[in-house]
């Protein structure tokens, strides 16, 4: 099934691209939830369908402005979190509202745009293009090294962020850096499964490794798996059924979550049981 | 904080000792670089803290304890081995670190499985792995049960005695500090006494005399107006 369709030049470049989008997700996500950012992602998106807005609105190439704003956005957000006392979630929906609401304005007072913004606020893999693959596939190209490098310092600073100081790490440029890095995945991400799923991709892989998983790289690599997956099997099973390709892949991520949470309370109960038995 | 000033000697192990609020964490991220905002000078190592952060790879810090979420993903082995962030990762070292500790048992554990006096000897081996100088450990006993306590006072007095680690350690168990601590510092904001431990404990007028400058500074504190509530610190 899966060799017959993979003939096709949009099937391959929309399964390179997932996959490729799937796992810096994971590797970025994972950083996101374990610092209770999860609905970062979320917000950065809502960004981005403003930052995409002010490019169609103004003339330029969408995409740069798309990063543009939404780069700035997430910078200015953290310092807004750093130099404030206003809790993270609640600066996380003032970046969500106002990135809908600029993008909101801009579409009402220019008549509406002649792109399909069901494709941005849903995402349609089927539809990238040669150039959207060598974009995404140069965000894999710049996030995977970089989060590699600073592996272990952003491990720490995820931990604790006051012993990183200690430990001399210039935690809030290494912040700044991981908020650009997390920009730009969120970016590459929306052609995958839009502005309105893009957290599935960075939360429910994550929570359901970290269910699994007994150390941070392994935690990494069962995240990866379960989103490529979901990704592939949901791109595969949308073409038969002739479904949207970023719902199917999410119910497939929830799916395995739910199977996981089941397993690990069966696991439990067993246990107990076994242990009563003793 | 105002008017604080004392030296702490290679080898010391300085208790600290004052009641909530009296500014021993405050004290503790000054000396660390955590804050930077205050007057005066800490010189560590003989290098004023804010001009040269590279002293702090000579020491190793456990704050208040905290809880480790259950789901946090870190095995101990990697959580002791980010000690070793800007040198060459030796893995002896984190071994030899978690046998230090005791927990060379759980090194492929998350940190979030163990207890919680097991997960302060796995902060005390990540700052133990870098071989620092100078341990600064702020109340790090606090909400755990005295047995683990007793054994994680027997594990400071053998880094102190056996590698010759200077430790500065600040707690409300004033009966531990007489015992392991050789020098003790009383503060409420403002220095009340520095010295040998003996000198403190073993004089009754001083403790009494203590009690009553930690109550009186209360006192002030709650009937201070907004414009006196300056964050002076100054040490050195």
């Amino acid at each position: 099934m899966l060799f017959d369709i993979i003939q096709y030049g949009f099937m391959q470049r929309a399964l390179i691209s997932a996959i490729a989008i799937s796992i810096i997700c994971s590797i970025v996500g994972l950083f996101l939830v374990l610092k209770r950012h999860s609905l970062f992602g979320d917000a950065l998106a809502h960004v981005t369908f403003g930052g995409i807005a002010l490019g169609l609105f103004i003339g330029v190439y969408p995409l740069w402005t798309a990063y543009i704003v939404a780069i700035l956005s997430a910078v200015g957000v953290n310092k807004l979190r750093e130099s404030t006392k206003i809790p993270p979630d609640s600066s996380i929906a003032v970046l969500l509202t106002s990135g809908l609401a600029i993008g909101i304005i801009l579409i009402n007072i220019s008549g509406g745009f002649t792109v399909n913004l069901f494709s941005i606020l849903f995402g349609n893999i089927l539809l990238v293009s040669n150039d959207d693959v060598i974009i995404i596939l140069i965000t894999d190209a710049i996030v995977i090294p970089v989060i590699y490098l600073f592996y272990k310092k952003l491990i720490l600073i995820t931990f604790d962020e006051k012993q990183a100081i200690v430990s001399g790490l210039n935690v809030t440029w290494i912040n700044t850096l991981f908020i650009i890095l997390a920009s730009i995945t969120i970016i590459a991400s929306i052609r995958l499964v839009g502005v309105l799923l893009i957290s599935s991709l960075i939360v429910i892989p994550n929570i359901t490794a970290l269910m699994l998983g007994k150390g941070f790289k392994k935690t990494i690599f069962i995240s990866c798996a379960i989103s490529i997956i979901s990704v592939v099997f949901g791109i595969v099973i949308s073409y038969y059924l002739d479904l949207a390709p970023s719902g199917t892949m999410v119910l497939i991520m929830i799916s395995i979550f739910l199977v996981t949470i089941i397993a690990k309370n069966m696991k439990f109960t067993l246990n107990k049981v076994l242990v009563t038995k003793n | 904080m105002d008017d604080i000033s004392f030296t702490v000697d290679k080898g010391d192990f300085l208790g600290i000792i004052g009641p909530n609020g009296a500014g021993k964490t405050t004290l503790f991220q000054c000396m660390l670089g955590i804050i930077n905002d205050f007057r005066g000078e800490i010189n560590l190592f003989g290098s004023e803290i804010r001009q040269n952060k590279k002293t702090l790879q000579r020491v190793g810090y456990v704050p208040q304890k905290k809880s480790v979420e259950q789901t946090f993903p870190a095995t101990v082995k990697e959580i002791v081995s980010l000690g070793m962030i800007g040198k060459k990762i030796n893995k002896e070292a984190i071994y030899n670190a978690i046998k230090f500790v005791e927990l060379d048992a759980y090194g492929d554990k998350r940190i979030g499985e163990l207890s919680e006096g097991q997960q302060q000897r796995v902060i005390i081996a990540k700052a133990l792995v870098k071989d620092p100088d100078l341990l600064i450990l702020d109340e790090p006993t606090t909400g755990i049960d005295s047995a683990t306590q007793e054994k994680f006072y027997d594990l400071l007095k053998k880094l102190n005695k056996d590698k010759r680690i200077t430790i500065v350690w600040s707690s409300h168990d004033m009966n531990a500090v007489e015992r392991l601590a050789n020098k003790v510092a009383c503060i409420d904001r403002k220095l009340f006494f520095h010295g040998e431990s003996g000198d403190f404990f073993g004089n009754d007028e001083r403790m009494k005399s203590y009690v009553e400058f930690a109550m009186q500074s209360h006192m002030n504190l709650h009937f201070r107006t907004p414009d006196d509530g300056n964050n002076n610190l100054e040490k050195s």
